[in-house]
Parts: structure tokens; C-alpha cells; sequence
């Protein structure tokens, strides 16, 4: 992202300025998911309110940017890379890379000691005072680092008692220390599991490290497979909450997705993250080598929605580096390097914290409210029953349409159908603006992302292009700025169909669009 | 009889080290390295190298031997 910070509007003050509250009146409106619970509960997993689930379920989801969409405009997390070492081998990872420009999962810039990290994480903490949760996500396994691991989170309780640890874990090692992970009071695991079929998992991952051994073939995939639902199933005996990732990979693990929802829904799994595949050639991994490719965004969601009803799906995932700092799909890591951390003075002061989240949490209350009020003057429109589109949308940040399309790194983009707007995901793309021009060489790209969408919802849009995204049939619309998102997606879709009621228009599907890859940032 | 890391291939991710029976492996520069007079390349303890069985690079750890030659 610093390669923006010369560029007319610097991402990173954009960043900031929604990052960071500076009193409760002046702060951002939440950002919906399209819905507050009820019907749109299951492709939304977590936009669940405190009405969807238990008490007890809700006090640990509701401040953890992953375990909860309506959290995660809200809270920060981090991840510490103190677990370099790993048990196995996927075909999607390449151990050899680290690139600070770099976004896929695992990936990192400096691996931390254990002193280090939690040295990391009550800085960062005490500057971003809703940064709430601590996650060891690798770059290797957390669980085949035990001791760095444990070591981590038992100094950390220490020194910061008020942060939530998590972890995320292969599944491997897991039965062997699901006493431990309770011991220190973790309220989250996240298991990747991209197969219930040892067939399939031999396509996946090539061996493991098992009892001394090596071991390859279907039987290295029997065996992590049993060891992960052994794992989930203790896991979910002891009341901690899963979180179930799976990479979708075209040809391999699509038509069994459905099988893994069912199989890890049946044990007990709150939320099933499934992502998609990110393989290029450069990354050097197996998959990048072969050509295997991944899935385009039509076919992710049709996935995606072929699970709805099973486990909760989850759908904000950015697929985050192992030492991201910040809310999702921000990345304020370079700000905390570690020699950074050397010269910052460091105050842990766990009242203004607790201050500060009381705030960001009365703030979070009145927006949600003000969102259901808007909602429920929307009307719904009979006429159009079975028109079902998506559209993207422009936002900073507070759930409404409040960001210039040039300016947008990130599309939200919600499934519209009479009197329904739900979020069904999101699109990352290259910045358009750039240095104050817009960069015609972008546009494809960012047509690309959102190709499978009717018209795309900003505050404000430039001539070119405007013109751009008409000619390739997506209607950019400006009339709702500032509205909150579901309203506004509504509005345009009142108006959309009432258009094609009337013969002005001809309402026709849209083709695919595709899942960018690779690489934070477009320059360098 | 020693392996040995070789150093450009070598990550750093430190899987090799809690898996030596001998302790032969420890960091050096982030890197990991084994102690020649300490390796036995496992023999008497498992039927292969530890270090070589949880590498995840191919060809990152040698018999001193081979790479000598």
C-alpha cells in the first residue's frame, strides 16, 4: 500500500482517517453486510446480531473482525509470525516466498521470537486501541510451533490480559493439544480443511510429517484427515469456536466443497470460510507451476451459495498476510516493524482501551440502528421477482455509499433482488486514481473484477470513466451518495427494473469476473 | 558421518530443529545450521534423517560428503 502514498489522495491517510476514531461523532457509520441476521443469516454467516445466536456465542464473536462481518469495520487484528516451521506441504505454498508486497496467506517479512512479538503487539495495541485480537496464523503451522506458540500467548496474557488469541492451524497436530489451546482460554481456532476425501487430498498436499515420518500419497491425506476432524470434534466438546478455511481449487476440491460444508457443519463448526485459490506462476508454488488456476468470482460464489444452509459461511475473508496489522483488508504491518518498536514508548494502558472500545461499541449500536430504521423505509418491489443482479459498491467505511470510484481499492459487492440487498462478498482491485489522473490502463482490470455486476455504486465518478464502464454494459450510478448501502442498492434496483418494466432497457445477465491476484499493491 | 543445511536454500522456518535427536541444529543469522561433530544422520534413532523427512526444500539438507565432493 506505500505505493500509494505519493498518489493524489494517499490510501494511507484514507486509511487512517476510518481507522482510527477520533470522537464518536465524528466517526464513520458501520458497514452493513447486507443484512442484520434473519434470512440473509446463512450466506452472511456472521452479520448475525446478538438476537441470531446465544449470549454467551455472541460475547465472543461480537468484537472479532473475523468471526463477525458487522465486527470487523470496527475491531483490528493482528497476526505475529512466530510459527515459521510446518508439518506438512500443500501444493498452494511456497515456503521460499516472502515479499513485502505481497498479500497471499502465509506470507511475511520478518519471523518474530516469541519476546518479540508480544513486544509487537502491546505497541501496536497501544496505538490502536481497537486492535482486540492476536492471531498465530504460521507463516508455517501454529501447532507444529507449539512452544513458540503457547510461549507467545502465555507472556501475552501477561502483559495484555484484554486481547483475544486465536490461532489457525492444518488440524494436524491438533487432538494432541486441544488441552493446551483451552488452558490458555483461546476462544478461536481456525482449521483448514480442503478435503473430507483422502483421494482428493493426495491432489493437495503431497506429504506430511507423521510419527517421524514422511508420509505421502492418499495415505498422508487419510491420516491429516482424521486428525482434523478428531481435532474439530474436541474442539467443538470444549465449546471453542471454529472457523473452517477451504481453498477452492477448479478440478480438484469444487464439487466436493459441498461435502466439507456438510462434514464440518456436522461437527460442529461455526463459520466456513471458503476462498479461493490464489496461484500465479511467479508465487512458485506447485499449483502456480502447473497452471493449475483458480476459480473466477461467478464460480467461487456459485460454491459459495451452494453451502448456504449448511455451516454459516463467511464472505469478508481478504485472505491476509501471516503478519498483517489492522483491519481486514488493511495492512498497517510496515508501521511495526521491529525497529520501529524499538523507538516507540510504549504505555499499555488497559482503561483507555477499554474506554475507547466502550465508545467504538455505542457508536457501532447507533449506527446499526440507524441502518435498520433506513431499511425498513425501503419498499420492496413486487414487479420485479425474478430479477436477481449484483451490484458493486464504492464505500470507506459506515455501510453507506461514500467512496469516488477512483479511489476505491476494494469493491463490496451485494446480491440484489426485490426487496432484498445482501453482501455476498468483495472485489479487490487496482486503484484507478493515481497522482490525481485517472490511469486508463487500470479500468480493464477493474471492468475485469466487476464484470458480473449490473451497475457499480459510488459517491462520485469521473467522465472517462463513466463512459468506460457504460460501454462494457456496467451502469455507474452516482445518485446515492452518502446512503447506506442496502437503501441505496435498493433505490437503483426499484429504478432498474421500473426501467425495464417500462421497455427503456432490456435486462440481460452479465458474464463472469475475475478473482484478482497476487500482489498488495499494482507499482511497487 | 553429518548432513548438512545448505545455507541458500535454507528458509529459516526452523522445522528441522525440535526434530533432531541429537541436538545437533541450531540458528545461526536466521539461518539453521548442524553441528557435524553431533549429527548421526539418525542412525539408531529413526530409519531416515529427521531434518531431511520435515524439510519442506528439496535437496536443502546433503550428507557432508556429497557436498564436499
Amino acid at each position: 500500500m506505500e505505493s500509494a502514498a505519493a498518489s493524489y489522495v494517499s490510501l494511507a491517510d484514507l486509511k487512517s482517517s476510518h481507522n482510527v476514531l477520533a470522537t464518536p461523532a465524528e466517526a464513520p457509520a458501520h458497514v452493513g453486510c447486507g443484512t442484520s441476521g434473519g434470512e440473509g443469516k446463512a450466506s452472511c454467516g456472521t452479520s448475525a446480531g446478538p438476537d441470531d445466536m446465544p449470549a454467551h456465542v455472541w460475547d465472543k464473536v461480537k468484537n472479532h473482525p473475523c468471526y463477525s462481518e458487522e465486527a470487523h469495520h470496527h475491531y483490528a487484528r493482528m497476526h505475529v509470525a512466530v510459527a515459521p516451521a510446518c508439518n506438512i506441504q500443500c501444493n498452494y505454498c511456497n515456503r521460499k516466498y516472502d515479499c513485502s508486497n505481497e498479500s497471499r496467506p502465509g506470507v511475511v517479512s520478518q519471523k518474530l521470537t516469541p519476546e518479540q512479538a508480544v513486544k509487537k503487539v502491546v505497541a501496536v495495541a497501544s496505538e490502536i486501541p481497537q486492535m482486540t485480537v492476536l492471531g498465530v496464523a504460521g507463516p508455517g503451522d501454529s501447532l507444529a510451533n507449539p512452544k513458540k506458540t503457547f510461549d507467545t500467548f502465555r507472556m501475552l496474557q501477561e502483559q495484555a490480559p484484554d486481547i483475544k488469541l486465536c490461532l489457525s492451524t492444518n488440524g494436524l497436530a491438533l487432538p494432541d493439544l486441544v488441552d493446551e489451546i483451552c488452558k490458555y482460554n483461546i476462544d478461536h481456532v481456525t482449521i483448514t480443511i480442503n478435503m473430507v476425501d483422502p483421494e482428493i487430498g493426495a491432489k493437495i498436499y503431497p506429504w506430511i510429517f507423521w510419527d517421524h515420518k514422511r508420509i505421502t500419497g492418499v495415505e498422508a491425506s487419510r491420516i491429516l484427515h482424521e486428525q482434523q476432524m478428531k481435532g474439530l470434534e474436541m474442539l467443538t466438546a470444549r465449546g471453542v469456536l471454529t472457523k473452517i478455511n477451504s481453498v477452492l481449487i477448479p478440478g480438484i476440491n469444487d464439487a466436493h466443497m459441498i461435502e466439507v460444508n456438510k462434514a464440518v457443519k456436522a461437527r460442529g463448526a461455526f463459520l466456513h470460510n471458503i476462498m479461493p485459490l490464489i496461484s500465479e506462476a511467479e508465487h512458485g508454488t506447485v499449483f502456480g507451476l502447473t497452471g493449475q488456476r483458480g476459480p473466477t468470482a461467478q464460480e467461487l460464489k456459485a460454491v459459495q451459495d451452494a453451502c448456504m444452509g449448511g455451516a454459516n459461511l463467511m464472505r469478508h475473508c481478504r485472505q491476509c498476510r501471516a503478519d498483517a496489522v489492522g483491519l481486514l483488508g488493511e495492512d498497517r504491518s510496515e508501521e511495526f516493524t521491529l525497529d520501529k518498536i524499538e523507538e516507540m514508548e510504549v504505555v499499555y494502558d488497559l482503561d483507555r482501551r477499554r474506554t475507547y472500545q466502550e465508545r467504538v461499541e455505542a457508536e457501532r449500536q447507533a449506527q446499526h440502528a440507524a441502518k435498520v430504521e433506513a431499511l425498513a423505509a425501503t419498499e420492496g418491489n413486487e414487479a420485479a421477482k425474478d430479477i436477481k443482479v449484483l451490484v458493486a459498491v464504492a464505500t470507506t467505511g459506515g455501510g453507506r455509499v461514500n467512496q469516488h470510484f477512483g479511489h476505491a481499492d476494494e469493491f463490496q459487492i451485494f446480491e440484489v433482488s426485490a426487496g432484498e440487498a445482501l453482501f455476498v462478498g468483495h472485489r479487490r482491485v487496482d486503484l484507478y486514481c493515481q497522482g490525481g489522473y485517472g490511469e486508463d490502463e487500470q479500468l480493464p482490470s477493474i471492468v475485469n473484477a466487476i464484470n458480473d455486476c449490473h451497475a457499480v455504486l459510488v459517491s462520485k465518478i469521473g467522465a472517462c470513466p463513466r463512459d468506460e464502464l457504460k460501454g462494457a454494459g456496467i451502469e455507474p450510478v452516482d445518485a446515492y451518495a452518502d446512503e447506506f448501502i442496502e437503501k441505496a442498492a435498493l433505490s437503483w434496483f426499484a429504478d432498474y427494473t421500473g426501467r425495464v418494466a417500462r421497455g427503456e432497457i432490456a435486462h440481460a445477465e452479465r458474464g463472469d469476473a475475475s478473482i484478482r491476484q497476487g500482489a498488495f499493491t499494482a507499482a511497487a | 558421518m553429518s548432513l548438512k543445511i545448505i545455507a541458500n536454500l535454507c528458509t529459516g522456518c526452523s522445522a528441522c530443529e525440535p526434530e533432531c535427536p541429537n541436538e545437533a541444529i541450531s540458528e545461526l543469522k536466521n539461518l539453521f545450521v548442524i553441528d557435524p561433530d553431533k549429527c548421526t544422520e539418525c542412525e539408531g534413532d529413526y530409519d531416515t534423517p529427521q531434518c531431511v523427512a520435515v524439510c519442506p526444500i528439496d535437496d536443502c539438507i546433503l550428507p557432508l560428503q556429497t557436498q564436499a565432493a
